[in-house]
């Protein structure tokens, strides 16, 4: 437990990707069987647990500390396992577990147990390994590594790859005893078996105008629609109908009306979106079917589920990844003729000659049908898991800019639990001003420690963890499409907003009025 | 009239503490730029603060100067003024004011563990203690400074192609990590950013024994390879640093406690040293000082006067002009 709290520690506090690579690559060497294995499952995610609350140990701590004295502290630290890790009041003597046995009692162990262990664990460890603890215990690590980063990382140690390990991963079990045999040379490569798994989804890049099309010629790239749906992979075959979201997540059960019509033997990569005769809604109407429990049969009559589909991973059970997109298209139109399913079809390609033309086509796109965008595929392109540059590329409509005036501040998350990172921005509405939306991106950490700053200076209200501000600060906010929605006060949603730029300069009495949103709607 | 009003100014006798403005007459605990600064007409403070102010400033940084030793007691009209350690940086103190019955001590910043670059702090009998709060919550626990420099040096060992650059602030820390280093055994070279070189002459010729010193300047390509080099934090996100190769950024800071700070900062290897009193200090130098009324400045003050007033104790904050943005200064 030591030393996986010193590589948490350390990937916490680095910030370049090579040196996290090399911290982890250390760890799988110096670390034991079946330790490192438990390891790379809860840095991947792949392992998590929820069994302990940090209320509870907030409990434990204020039997013994000040409340205010706590929540003063909390409210300074931002980050509640931070806060109790620091504060902690209790010490004693003793060992801490392994990895491994920590790992598997808060697995195992009946949950009324827990709380009572970890808090022994915790007043037997430093501050730092108490933060560890926490971390793992709640199930809330977040230490800046994604999977791909960790599978790097495991590329390296076992010097083979990445694309081998990418193959197999969905396949693959903790502790991983078995990868980590293969990655020291001693033994074979793991095998798993198709038709059960997720294979990683190949992603594409935001081309740069300016630069990119000089370099690339029309007539090799395949151009479509870029559906506003969610992307998704079906596994198909031997009775099983899988759904998968873009990071591998089991979303069948919220489909059923479209997982109960699939046939056929494959797996097919497409963009999910609901509708009927294949027209699909607006996003705002497929949200309504995501993240529920019960799928009722109102909804999927109001918003039936279907896919156009872009591509194919495996025809039957013949990878045909490596065939040139050109191929593979030939055998998704094949496979969807097949079948005949009555709720998957084939995206359509856009013809075009010249990139010109494609511009035309693409605002077009988005003005009269609300598409988000264009795909651009390589036509002579495998398809490789992750986001390799060049072959594939997203042509994405110029975004929507407004000037908004920031209202509410709320602590991040994560590296940002310190700084008020989230930002609740407005539109004046006669002489008020009304929230319009979110944003927690779009600015440099730089201008988040300035932002944070002057967050903490201009407080005129708080509610719990959330700031109200004085209303003087404005934000240029880019998204990417707004729309009339009754579930906000103001009236609309935008999608995907974001802060382009912090306008300093500007005083909000300037800033747009709500009216000036109408522009955009589709 | 009161002896001390709550901005520090001296009514008997015209004077401020520390004042972040240009007065006629000024105290000054120690020579951090957020306590000592340029334009006084006459300043009185340790023979050393004195020295500090005029090699920041220079010579003409005030019109009067009178220095004093630890202990010396200095009366002007019905009021006394003692310096006592504080044990922050070298030449802090702590003032104690006697005027009648009544004895006021402004701790300035202390600390209460020992450096080897300055005085230790001793705890004074007063009525009402004015103390620091830069640390002012129960969060603030650091660690031993010995444990945190073997952190370092085994980061020096196990990098031997990088160096370890470490952002601390000129005026105190600096010379203190250089000390802590020495202390531990490392005896090589200590390379220095430009504007830490006048400081650290200041401390030798004080007796502070730092070691061989270079300028981490004009030097080949690769001499700082394994080299450890102390620069000004803002110093580390320059140009200037690019002279390093693949440096670890360290920083010595109590800041660097809290994890999302040192990660906010840009630092790889967090290095727990404080010149400041962490909470536990703050809590037992209070009632060593056996003063009824506590007046909390300089940090995190709500905490440190609900305590004091869960103690029994009389306490207020002092929101003194010029001092909220503690948080930027790297001295702590
Ligand atoms: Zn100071």
């Amino acid at each position: 437990m030591k030393d996986f709290a010193l590589l948490l520690e350390s990937l916490v506090l680095t910030p370049a990707r090579n040196a996290k690579i090399a911290h982890m690559v250390q760890y799988f060497k110096d670390a034991p069987d079946p330790d490192r294995g438990y390891a790379l499952a809860v840095l991947t995610g792949a392992m998590s647990f929820k069994n302990v609350k940090s209320s509870f140990l907030k409990n434990v701590v204020l039997e013994k500390v000040d409340p205010v004295l706590f929540e003063l502290s909390y409210d300074y630290v931002g980050d509640l396992a931070e806060t109790i890790a620091l504060i902690w009041p209790d010490k004693e003597e003793g060992e801490l577990p392994s990895l491994s046995e920590l790992v598997l009692e808060l697995r195992d162990l009946p949950q009324k147990q827990l709380p009572a262990l970890v808090a022994t664990y915790l007043s037997r460890a430093t501050a730092s390994q108490r933060w560890a603890i926490i971390k793992l215990a709640t199930g809330n690590l977040r230490v800046g590594v994604s999977e791909r980063l960790a599978k790097t990382a495991l590329a390296e140690f076992g010097k083979k790859p990445l694309d081998d390990i990418e193959h197999i991963w969905h396949g693959l079990q903790s502790p991983y005893l078995d990868l980590f045999a293969w990655l020291e040379g001693k033994g074979p490569i793991p095998e798993i078996h198709r038709h059960k798994v997720f294979h990683p989804m190949m992603l594409s890049n935001p081309v740069d105008e300016a630069k990119d099309f000089a370099g690339m010629n029309p007539a090799d790239y395949q151009a479509e629609w870029k559906w506003d749906g969610i992307r998704v992979q079906l596994v198909l075959g031997e009775g099983e109908t899988r759904i998968f979201s873009r990071t591998g997540e089991d979303i069948t059960h919220s489909f059923p009306d479209l997982a109960d019509t699939l046939k056929g033997t494959g797996v097919l990569d497409g963009e999910l979106l609901v509708g009927a005769d294949f027209k699909p809604m607006s996003f705002n109407s497929l949200q309504q079917r995501l993240n529920r429990r019960t799928v009722t049969a109102k909804m999927m009559g109001e918003f039936p589920s279907f896919v156009h589909s872009y591509d194919i991973l495996f025809d039957g059970d013949e990878d045909v990844r490596g065939l040139p997109l050109s191929e593979r298209r030939k055998r998704l139109e094949a496979w969807v003729m097949r079948y005949g399913n009555t709720r998957l079809d084939v995206s359509g390609i856009i013809p075009y000659q010249s990139w010109e033309e494609l511009a035309k086509i693409r605002i077009q796109g988005a003005e009269e049908e609300g598409h988000e965008g264009i795909m651009l595929k390589r036509k002579d392109s495998a398809y490789v898991a992750g986001r390799p540059k060049g072959p594939w590329y997203k042509w994405k409509r110029d975004p929507r800019l407004i000037d908004a005036v920031l209202m509410y501040a709320q602590r991040g998350h994560g590296k940002r639990s310190s700084f008020y990172s989230d930002y609740t921005f407005g539109l004046w509405k006669g002489n008020e001003i009304v929230p319009i939306g979110k944003a927690y991106s779009g600015f440099t950490d730089q201008e988040l420690v300035q932002l944070d700053k002057w967050v903490r200076n201009n407080t005129i209200n708080r509610f719990g963890p959330v700031r109200e501000v004085k209303k003087e600060l404005v934000f240029e906010v880019a998204f990417d499409s707004a729309q009339q929605s009754a579930r906000h006060k103001s009236g609309v949603a935008l999608r995907f907003p974001r802060i382009n730029r912090i306008r300093w300069d500007k005083p909000a009495n300037e800033a747009d009025v709500l009216e000036n949103l109408n522009q955009f709607f589709n | 009239m009161s002896l001390l009003r709550h901005d520090l100014y001296i009514g008997p006798i015209g004077a401020y503490i520390d004042p972040p403005f240009p007065v006629k007459k000024a105290l000054i605990t120690h020579g951090h730029a957020d306590h000592a600064r340029a334009g006084h007409d006459s300043v009185l403070a340790t023979h050393e603060a004195v020295g500090i102010i005029k090699r920041r400033y220079g010579e003409d940084a005030a019109k009067h100067y009178q220095g004093v030793a630890y202990g010396e007691k200095v009366q002007m009209g019905e009021v006394a003024a003692t310096f006592y350690p504080a044990g922050h940086i070298l030449g802090s103190a702590q003032i104690l004011l006697e005027c009648k019955n009544q004895r006021i001590v402004v701790s300035g910043d202390y600390k209460r563990r020992s450096d080897g670059t300055t005085v230790p702090f001793e705890p004074i009998k007063c009525d009402i203690f004015v103390t620091e709060a830069t640390f002012g919550l129960p969060v603030f626990q650091h660690p031993d400074a010995h444990a945190e420099i073997s952190k370092l040096l085994i980061s020096v060992k196990n990098f031997p192609e990088r160096s370890h650059l470490i952002a601390a602030y000129s005026l105190g820390k600096a010379q203190r990590v250089i000390k802590l280093l020495r202390l531990a055994g490392y005896d090589a070279p200590i390379y220095l950013h430009g504007s830490m070189i006048n400081m650290c002459a200041f401390y030798q010729e004080n007796g502070v024994d730092l070691g061989d010193l270079r300028k981490a300047t004009g030097l080949p390509k690769g001499a700082l390879k394994g080299q450890i080099v102390i620069a000004p934090p803002s110093a580390t996100k320059e140009v200037w640093a690019r002279r390093m190769d693949d440096p670890v950024i360290c920083m010595a800071s109590g800041w660097m406690t809290i994890k999302q700070r040192a990660k906010a900062s840009g630092v790889e290897l967090p290095l727990m040293i404080s010149d400041h009193a962490d909470w536990n200090e703050l809590i037992t130098t209070i009632p060593e000082t056996g003063a009824g009324e506590i007046w909390v400045t300089h940090g995190r003050e709500d905490a440190l006067v609900h305590w004091c007033q869960t103690q029994g104790l009389k306490a207020a904050p002092l929101h003194i002009q010029g001092r909220e943005d503690e948080q930027a200064e790297d001295a702590a």
